[in-house]
């Protein structure tokens, strides 16, 4: 009897990790796609997976949408926004330091969050699952049906990525300019526009990440900065640039978080994130499955 | 020429005065000072507050005043900031030379106030929920209270539960004073009732999934959970306990009472026990109801003037004017008169039920504050018996 509650347990946890786990994976993506090619830190990311979250209940409650139309909607208008950021914000910077670049996105990030704020109020919304019904039974553990929507997506966007770096000629070109900007210009790649490139990749990445998961979590216009410190956490400790090393580390983030609320008390679980992250950070800033390559950053 | 202006200036002035006190002396208004958190984190409390009070000024002159005489409201926004509070009271008392004084919205400015009215002996009627504000009650001497306290809503669950045959419970309460103060209260009243907490922990106020938490409710031998929070975790917990197919019940706080929180639930509310205040159910109450006649005069009254929903915070405001008139009707402008009317009030009926106030009990209210309810398709459902 003990056992079997406690196993019943363990899976709820773990699938309740997998799937918050699965949206710090795609913004620690989104962070690591745009420090890829530009070497600067997007603290709008957060913001992005918002306004996904938010764009979503828009289009699919006030405006009736079908659910992939409206899905497909937001990534189309984040796509824009991330280059509408990269024209308007990015670009006109004169001498781009990171520094600067850095606190270009703060801003951005302080712009994102007042607009959502002014668009849809402070209070949260809620969005149906993607297939209503009941959750599903697993050996003692309930699953919400958009939690394999999560789960599936995430692994989709993975599979997409990989191809779309390593197969497809902008994908090349894109890691031509972050692995040598001079040599990639030389050969006639543009880096401007694989920094814009860039910015609608990782805004749309966000976007996804908000879209699947307000069916579960509601969303609000003030979440941005929470979901960017957890994503930010999972891009260092899978050592930042790494995609591989990313996604392993936004799920483990995840699932630790889970259990901590589950053995420990849910009063401590971010905390238990944050230290877990400070302590990579002292002890192996390359991030736990960080290679030699990556120290620069 | 300038001494001329001098004598026209100096004969103006002495006219205004002469006739300022002429009329001062049968028709000069009772002067009333209220602090709220207009603006501020907690204008959702002091914005419906404003709007009430102002409104109840307006009702009580154009009834033709108190004993011939108008009100005069002196109202400032405190910014939902404690210390401003305590600087805008002193304004009130020193500066305004008011009879009373109504609010703060908040417990937090309300508690800082406290030794301000005090010491300058006016009394003060607050908006705070907190039970520290009316007690102990000998500190307390010129503070009133019209919001009933956690440790009401608390009794009538537990009252509740242990009729249906529930003694063993699960709570869970956010990290935040509301929370804190939920919790304090469930502990220390569940021996009272015989009932067994089998499970206590918070949760962060900008949590997004509980449904760890309640997957370790599930292990235990609670037979309901009581949820103590405001806010989004609110829905989030509803939500889970729904989506994990949870067979025992869940208590809300009565912060849970308002119609947005079911709609937000999308279903998932369903079921969700609630102690309310008749504000939120005015609608439901039936007409012989001793209640009915006030709560449903004020909402009609502020639905129409001022175009939203009525709320349990404005609700506070109209009980504490009307108080305040019938004291000023019955002892005049009398500081100390009117804290003696007060403490005795009884038979009081208000939008917070009925006050019957003691020496011994500066709020006056008992469970009959609240009423049970639960989400029955889509709206609230008075539980009979």
């Amino acid at each position: 009897m003990f056992d079997t509650i406690l196993s019943g347990q363990i899976i709820q946890y773990l699938f309740t990790g997998l799937t918050i786990g699965a949206i710090y994976a795609l913004t620690a993506l989104g962070f690591n796609i745009i420090h890829n090619v530009t070497g600067i830190i997007n603290f709008a990311q957060g913001d992005f997976v918002v306004w996904g979250g938010l764009l979503m209940v828009m289009f699919a409650r006030f405006f009736g949408f079908p659910l992939p139309v409206a899905f497909f909607s937001v990534v189309g208008v984040m796509v824009f926004i991330g280059a509408f950021i990269y024209y308007f914000n990015i670009r006109p910077i004169k001498k781009p330091s990171i520094l600067t670049m850095i606190m270009v996105t703060i801003a951005v990030s302080i712009i994102l969050q007042g607009v959502a704020m002014f668009i849809w109020g402070k209070e949260p919304y809620a969005l149906p699952s993607f297939i209503e019904g009941p959750p599903v039974y697993v050996y003692g553990a309930y699953i919400m049906r958009q939690s394999f929507w999560v789960l599936g997506i995430s692994v989709a966007m993975v599979l997409f990525l990989t191809f779309f770096f390593n197969r497809t000629l902008i994908g090349k070109a894109m890691r031509a300019c972050a692995d040598d900007p001079g040599a990639a210009g030389l050969v006639g790649i543009s880096t401007p526009l694989m920094i814009c490139a860039a910015f609608m990749l990782g805004s749309a990445l966000g976007a996804v990440g908000g879209a699947v998961i307000t069916p579960i979590t509601l969303m609000e216009y003030d979440r941005g900065a929470m979901i960017a410190i957890k994503g930010f956490g999972s891009a260092i400790l899978g050592g930042l640039g790494s995609f591989s090393g990313a996604v392993i580390a936004g799920f483990m983030l995840g699932i630790l978080e889970s259990f901590a609320t589950g053995f420990v008390s849910s009063a401590y679980k971010d905390a238990i994130s944050l230290v877990l992250i400070l302590g990579v950070l002292f002890t192996k800033p390359e991030g736990l499955f960080g290679s030699g390559a990556n120290k620069k950053a | 020429m300038k001494k001329t202006a001098f004598i026209l200036f100096l004969s103006v002035f002495f006219f205004v005065l002469s006739t300022a006190s002429g009329w001062a002396a049968d028709n000069e208004p009772y002067k009333i000072g209220a602090i709220v958190a207009v603006t501020g984190n907690a204008s959702f409390l002091g914005d419906p507050q404003r709007n009430t009070l102002e409104m109840v000024v307006d009702i009580i002159n154009e009834e033709g005043g108190i004993n011939g005489r108008p009100v005069e409201l002196v109202l400032y926004d405190t910014e939902s900031n404690a210390s401003r509070a305590v600087t805008l009271a002193r304004r009130l008392i020193t500066r305004d030379n008011v009879l009373a004084v109504v609010g703060p919205s908040t417990s937090g400015e309300s508690m800082a106030v406290i030794p301000v009215v005090n010491r300058a002996e006016v009394p003060m009627i607050a908006f705070g929920a907190s039970t520290r504000i009316a007690e102990p009650v000998e500190e307390r001497k010129w503070v009133f209270k019209v919001v009933p306290g956690d440790d009401l809503a608390i009794r009538l669950k537990y009252d509740y539960m242990k009729r249906n045959g529930i003694d063993k419970i699960a709570i869970a309460t956010a990290s935040t004073d509301y929370g804190i103060s939920g919790r304090q209260h469930m502990r220390e009243l569940a021996p009272e009732y015989d009932i067994d907490i089998v499970f206590d922990d918070t949760y962060g106020p900008g949590e997004t999934d509980l449904t760890a938490l309640l997957t370790r409710i599930r292990g235990t031998e609670a037979q309901a959970i009581i949820n103590w929070s405001i806010g989004r975790t609110q829905i989030v917990i509803t939500r889970n306990w729904k989506q994990l197919g949870m067979t025992i019940p869940l208590y809300q706080s009565y912060g849970f009472g308002s119609a947005r929180n079911i709609e937000m639930a999308e279903g998932a509310a369903e079921g969700v026990i609630v102690p309310v205040s008749r504000i939120v159910i005015a609608d439901l109450i039936a007409d012989d109801d001793p209640h009915a006649p006030v709560v449903k005069r004020y909402k009609r009254l502020y639905e129409e003037r001022f175009n939203e929903g009525v709320s349990v915070f404005g609700g506070h405001a109209w009980d504490a004017m009307f108080q305040l008139r019938d004291a000023l009707a019955e002892v005049g402008p009398n500081r100390s008169a009117i804290r003696e009317y007060m403490e005795n009030i009884s038979g009081f009926v208000g939008n917070n039920s009925i006050f019957n106030r003691s020496p011994q009990d500066h709020v006056g209210l008992d469970m009959d504050a609240y009423v049970m309810v639960k989400v029955k398709d889509g709206d609230w459902a008075i539980i009979d018996e």
